[in-house]
């Protein structure tokens, strides 16, 4: 684990062989190299500030473990602060006081919204919990046929009115469908928006409120950069998030957007995609990101 | 980071603007070096660093153009062209087909739409939409899971046949790990080169503006299996600064073609350094 940070780390403690302890002077080129690490894994730039200021806190601030170099103490102390940041452990998909349990997806075009309303709803299935999807992108070409093929795939209703409804009523009424047929849990699928679009997330904010949903899961693409934390601020801020979910991450990015995502939101990340398939689907943990932030 | 008349304060000013826009580490610091260098070469105040700074992001973004003798996007006459378009899941690459179909066809080229995802949920129904919308036939195989190099082999017979200007590909998205997708996007590249001898082939990979990083290593592996020609960068109508563009262009020379600025079949522009470097740095 952590090789590639490790080795880079090794130089800097080269200089500090001998010295037992970290101490504020020889700590500000291992602090530099964690910053680097963290750029390079696309964690937004005053993300890291903040990140870095807290980990050179708890250095300062750490016992001197005997037969422990400061190197692996240090490396320990940044992946510690990692993991509790991004929450320490899975949290679950909140249950519903009352069914049917209503999870709204919600995010910018194309970061997977969709594949993930039809992966969660397959995950639930399998856990014997039913499900109906609700197809409220009246936008994007085709968005509602791919919503009932996925649907058709995986065996779980969909509930649509066409491209000519409004979303909010899609929405309204597919809740009341759920609830007539004894539904579990109703998972929204909306069309992809760009935080800044003041038309589109004012759409989102009255879906919300037609629903009152039980989650409000913010889907964001793995491979995403800075941008991640402008989108979480708004999302939250404008719509209020829950959690959200980490799609695409079986490819070779490293992910700091989660970190982004944690920080600025304070909400988990529950899930995440790792393929493209129906059933790609994982519960988030902690640890495991922190690694894959950190091993290069 | 490399000496020169910028101070501490400066240089941190400079590389917060260039972090923020996802230029990344390496290339932030390749700039900053550079453009120390240049202050003190040039001896020009610090002050006039922003300028300076502008000129060298835009030879960066530049500088692949200057290796080709024909540096406008622009179909060749009397040939089929062929435009073929990937890149990685969800970036917008069947939208810009669309929008290069509307943009084709209000130029007087006639245009064919090949619609080789063959994999995604209702991929085909999308581009069919945008046929639709442009008066483009699109060349498609219903069957479930067909091979898209035969789809695309269909697409050639029907622009040869119908006298097309351009052959739009559309393709499914990939990520670049996955070794048998990039393997068969290399098989969809060999039957144009074999079936369209005498095609002009563009080969266009499309980022999303939003990407962090992993753009770099999109472009990377990209190169290689679909014999990449230029980038599309989509989704600037956002507020995300697309700022991979410029190790992309610094590492593998690809000149950035067209920006995507919306969802609608008129936002899509073709590029200019200049508009590109002043909404990054703003
Ligand atoms: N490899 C991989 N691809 C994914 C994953 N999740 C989604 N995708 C792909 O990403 C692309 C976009 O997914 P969609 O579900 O259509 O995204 P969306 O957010 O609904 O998009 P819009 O509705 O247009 O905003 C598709 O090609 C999906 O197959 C994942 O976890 N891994
Ligand atoms: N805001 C904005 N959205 C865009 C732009 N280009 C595409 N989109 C949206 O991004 C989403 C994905 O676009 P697609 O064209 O389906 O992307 P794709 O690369 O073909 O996706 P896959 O085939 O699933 O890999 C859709 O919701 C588009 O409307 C753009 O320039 N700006
Ligand atoms: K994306
Ligand atoms: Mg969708
Ligand atoms: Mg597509």
């Amino acid at each position: 684990m952590f090789d590639a940070l490790a080795e880079r780390l090794e130089d800097t403690w080269k200089k500090l062989r001998g010295q037992g302890k970290i101490s504020q002077s020889n700590i500000q080129e291992a602090l530099q190299e964690v910053r680097k690490a963290l750029l390079e894994a696309d964690v937004n730039f005053q993300v890291v500030k903040s990140f870095v200021a807290e980990v050179e806190k708890n250095a300062l601030g750490a016992e001197v473990i005997s037969g422990v170099n400061p190197q692996q103490q240090f490396i320990k102390i940044v992946y510690d602060e990692l993991v509790k940041v991004m929450g320490e452990s899975n949290a679950p998909l909140a249950e519903a006081d009352k069914p049917p349990r209503v999870v709204l997806m919600a995010g910018l075009q194309g970061a997977g919204k969709t594949t993930a309303t039809a992966k969660l709803a397959l995950y639930l299935q399998k856990q014997k919990r039913s499900c109906l999807m609700v197809a409220t992108d009246v936008y994007r070409p085709a968005a509602i046929q791919q919503l009932i093929t996925l649907g058709t795939q995986i065996s779980v209703p969909v509930f649509e009115l066409g491209t000519g409804a409004n979303p909010v009523d899609i929405a309204r009424q597919g809740l009341e469908e759920a609830k007539n047929k004894g539904i579990d849990t109703v998972i929204i699928d909306t069309a992809g928006r760009l935080q800044i679009d003041q038309e589109m997330m004012a759409e989102l904010a009255q879906v919300k409120d037609a629903v009152n949903p039980d989650e409000v899961l913010l889907v964001v693409d793995s491979m995403t950069g800075q941008e991640a934390a402008n989108v979480t601020r708004s999302f939250h801020e404008e719509i209020g998030i829950t959690g959200a979910i980490l799609t695409k991450m079986d490819g070779d990015s490293r992910g700091g957007a989660a970190l982004s995502i944690r920080t600025i939101s304070g909400q988990p990340i529950k899930f995440i995609g790792v393929g493209e398939k129906v059933e790609a689907l994982e519960p988030f943990y902690p640890d495991r990101m922190a690694s894959r932030i950190l091993n290069m | 980071i490399g000496q020169g008349p910028l101070n501490q304060n400066a240089i941190e000013q400079i590389e917060a603007m260039l972090y923020s826009a996802d230029v990344g580490y390496e290339a932030t610091e390749y700039i900053v070096n550079t453009l120390q260098n240049k202050l003190k070469e040039e001896s020009i105040a610090s002050e006039d660093a922003i300028a300076s700074l502008k000129e060298i992001l835009q030879q960066v973004l530049d500088e692949p153009l200057q290796k080709l003798t024909k540096t406008e996007f622009e179909p060749e006459a009397g040939k089929l062209n062929i435009w073929l378009l990937t890149g990685v899941n969800g970036v917008g690459k069947t939208t810009t087909i669309g929008k290069l179909a509307h943009l084709a066809k209000t130029s007087g080229y006639n245009c064919v739409i090949a619609a080789a995802d063959t994999f995604r949920a209702a991929a085909v129904e999308q581009v069919k939409v945008w046929g639709e919308r442009t008066n483009t036939p699109v060349i498609a195989n219903e069957g479930k899971n067909t091979d898209p190099a035969a789809v695309v082999f269909d697409g050639i017979n029907a622009a040869i046949a119908r006298n097309a200007d351009i052959l739009l590909v559309d393709t499914a998205g990939r990520l670049q790990n996955k070794k048998n997708l990039m393997e068969e996007l290399a098989k969809i590249r060999r039957i144009i080169d074999k079936k369209a001898v005498d095609a002009n082939i563009e080969s266009l990979l499309v980022l999303d503006a939003t990407l962090g990083q992993n753009g770099l290593k999109q472009a990377q592996v990209f190169s290689e299996a679909a014999q990449l020609t230029g980038v599309v960068l989509t989704k600037l109508d956002g507020t995300a600064k697309g700022g991979v563009a410029l190790g992309v262009s610094r590492d593998l020379g690809l000149p950035i073609r067209f920006i995507g600025a919306g969802e609608g079949i008129e936002d899509l522009r073709p590029f200019s350094s200049y508009e590109f470097v002043e909404a990054l740095l703003s």
